[in-house]
């Protein structure tokens, strides 16, 4: 199996998808994204990047990841068969490399030697780290103070890789404050630095960039099943904060209306509480980070804090391409505690050895439910983002409190 | 007074302010509006507080966050607005605010309330010329100029940017974020005459601009000059006087000989 040709549909000129996208940044980054973009197309139809890309993708990440049928869960569940698409065993442990890899080449493509990136629990900011330390390039990672407190590993991961860390002591101190302290940034060194940014939000073209760096998730899913199955999923379950996992997992079955799409956000200590993540189901459009999309925001539009025991996806925005689809109907989206996080954990570990990241267990927690509606005929689909290793504090901590 | 009377009305200094409206308090910005509108600087900038300022460096992010813990909203805003022309201040006043406040309040229902209050114009750093066509000819009908931004970095967009510009072009003087600068590109000037070159209305310059000095530089290659940072800096150092009766005369006396000071320089404006 091969992977795809990233080509892929595009958002309008002005980068709407639908009513959502755009650019509402500062003036100053206007050329910059222009410029970008102009970068971005002439690298999708050149070969040879394609070709670069591709061979880093298998040689260095090992793509194509395994499609495991998840056997005792699906037996302890009783209902549909349950595959685990194991985005856990790319190199740095999440799918994350998948952008930065092609994001990593294009700036070399472009000529910029300085990466600059932000980062919430750590894995965007290892995943960049690591791509500069392979292309010879100078990194910066903007990670909130109170993460980088949280997360020590991953920061020296960062260092060992030979990035500078960049503690951001604005406003809330996580991940929405470390994105606007790389914007700022960016605007002070736009001429010679590239903003790899990790998830599918951003002022476009990053958007539709990144999602079709990440589309060879979905597209190897939907071959590797047909291979296996002689038939597509009845259920395609991702979890999404940013939504880069789940956009690459979705895009390859957009148009295959027999595959029921879910993309399931972290509902924190609950949707009707003040601690959660849930920004589609919750939120209202906004602009935030330069896009217009669904935000956490207060009646005045000041943008509002968001919470989830798993930092991936504690953020209060939200992909543009993720509120079309909400808003088109393609796609359900839904929401996962984190006790009921903790749970799947805990059930993946013992049903088949796989510790997930406490992001994807997101998934695996809404993916469980939908097995048990279901008959040994049907089958359902995660995206096993990413691997706990990183979460195993996190996770003991939320344990002994359940 | 609309803003191109104030540009051209030869009396007034060739400044424009920025405060961040409700720092420290709701009273203490109206006393300043009042100061800098006998000062008759050409405009105000009212900065509305926002939670991600993300063209802004420490200093107003700080003063953004101080308004915010004031409970200070855009609707607020433009009633302080409303207080202004109610007790007389005819300087043009001109919100600076991040898009999404605007989105939230309503993008018509926002211009209505703003004609209504009295306001002249506004400023919005993250809607760039594209996001920003149909808001601007709303903006025009109702009356309330969307003031456009050009920076050094927008080369060949600056002609299509200026051409249909109202009230002044906002000039960005440096790469980065807003805050107090010690040098300036040598590029500058440069891209200061090519914008006064296009622009059918006048021309102002911020971002980084604390010294008469610079100020009387910038006016050879612009109209006039916005302050933000310092001023801000200055009135967080007083803020515990300009919020004491007894010691807020003194204080005032002193931010407005900061501003005589800034353009102390300067040929007067009507021989420029």
């Amino acid at each position: 199996m091969t992977v795809k040709s990233i080509e892929s549909r595009s958002a309008d000129p002005l980068g709407r998808f639908g009513n959502f996208g755009g650019r509402f940044v500062p003036e100053t980054l206007m050329t910059a994204l222009a410029e970008l973009e102009t970068g971005y197309r002439s690298a999708l139809a050149d070969a040879k990047f394609q070709e670069e890309l591709k061979g880093l993708l298998k040689e260095y990440s090992g793509r194509p990841t395994p499609l495991t049928l998840a056997q005792g869960l699906t037996e302890l569940t009783g209902g549909a068969r349950i595959y685990l698409k194991r985005e856990d065993l790319n190199h740095t442990g999440a799918h994350k490399i998948n952008n930065t890899l092609g994001q990593g080449l294009l700036a070399k493509r472009m000529g910029k030697r300085k990466l600059i990136a932000e980062t919430g629990a750590g894995q965007h900011g290892v995943a960049s780290a690591t791509v500069a330390a392979l292309l010879g390039m100078e990194c910066k990672v903007f990670m909130g103070e109170e993460d980088v407190r949280r997360q020590q590993l991953n920061v020296f991961r960062m260092e060992l890789l030979g990035a500078k860390v960049i503690p951001v002591t604005s406003g809330t101190r996580t991940l929405k404050d470390a994105t606007n302290e790389a914007i700022r940034h960016w605007v002070s060194h736009v001429e010679d630095t590239f903003y790899l940014i990790g998830s599918v939000v951003g002022p476009h073209p990053y958007p539709e960039m990144v999602r079709n760096f990440q589309r060879v998730i979905g597209d190897e899913t939907r071959s590797q099943i047909l291979e296996r199955e002689g038939r597509l999923p009845d259920e395609v379950v991702a979890c999404v904060g940013g939504g880069s996992n789940a956009i690459g997992m979705f895009t390859a079955f957009l148009e295959d209306p027999s595959v029921r799409l879910h993309g399931v956000e972290a509902a924190g200590e609950g949707v009707t509480t003040d601690h959660h993540a849930a920004t589609l189901t919750m939120g209202s459009p906004g602009v935030i980070h330069g896009s217009l999309t669904y935000v956490l925001q207060d009646e005045h539009g000041q943008i509002l804090p968001a919470h989830s025991i798993s930092a991936g996806l504690d953020y209060p925005g939200v992909g543009p391409e993720h509120a079309y689809l909400k808003e088109k109907g393609r796609v359900r989206y839904t929401t996962a505690e984190d006790g009921e996080a903790l749970e799947a954990v805990r059930l993946l570990c013992r049903t088949e050895g796989i510790l997930p990241a406490l992001e994807s267990a997101h998934g695996v927690a809404e993916a469980i439910k939908l097995a048990k509606k279901g008959n040994p005929d049907s089958i359902v689909v995660i995206c096993l983002s990413g691997r706990g290793d990183k979460d195993v504090d996190s996770i003991r901590q939320g344990l002994e409190g359940l | 007074m609309r803003i191109e009377a104030a540009f051209s009305s030869g009396d007034r200094l060739p400044l424009i302010p920025f405060i961040t409206a409700g720092d420290p308090s709701l009273e203490v910005t109206l006393d300043i509006i009042r100061l800098l509108d006998e000062e008759k600087v050409t405009a105000i900038e009212l900065g509305v507080p926002y939670s991600d300022p993300l063209a802004d460096g420490p200093v107003i992010q700080s003063a953004s966050e101080r308004a915010l813990s004031q409970g200070v909203t855009l609707t607020w805003v433009l009633e302080l607005v409303q207080t202004a022309r109610e007790i007389g201040v005819t300087t043009p006043l001109v919100l600076f605010s991040y898009y999404n406040p605007i989105l939230r309040f309503g993008e018509e229902y926002f211009l209505e309330r703003a004609r209504f209050s009295g306001l002249t114009g506004m400023i919005i750093p993250d809607l760039p010329w594209e996001e920003g066509r149909l808001f601007s000819s709303l903006a025009a009908k109702s009356g309330v100029d969307l003031i456009p931004l050009v920076a050094p970095t927008s080369r060949e967009r600056i002609r299509r940017i200026v051409s249909d510009a109202r009230g002044f072009v906002y000039c960005v003087s440096s790469l980065g974020t807003t805050g107090i600068r010690q040098h300036f590109s040598e590029g500058v000037d440069r891209f200061l005459d090519v914008v006064r070159e296009y622009s059918p209305v006048p021309t102002a310059v911020g971002f980084g601009i604390s010294r008469a000095e610079h100020v009387q530089h910038f006016l050879n290659h612009a109209d006039a000059v916005v302050v933000g940072s310092v001023l801000i800096r200055l009135i967080e150092a007083k803020k515990d006087r300009l919020q004491d009766s007894n010691r807020k005369g003194q204080a005032l006396a002193e931010i407005r000989e900061f501003i005589r000071d800034l353009t102390a320089l300067t040929v007067p404006f009507h021989e420029g």
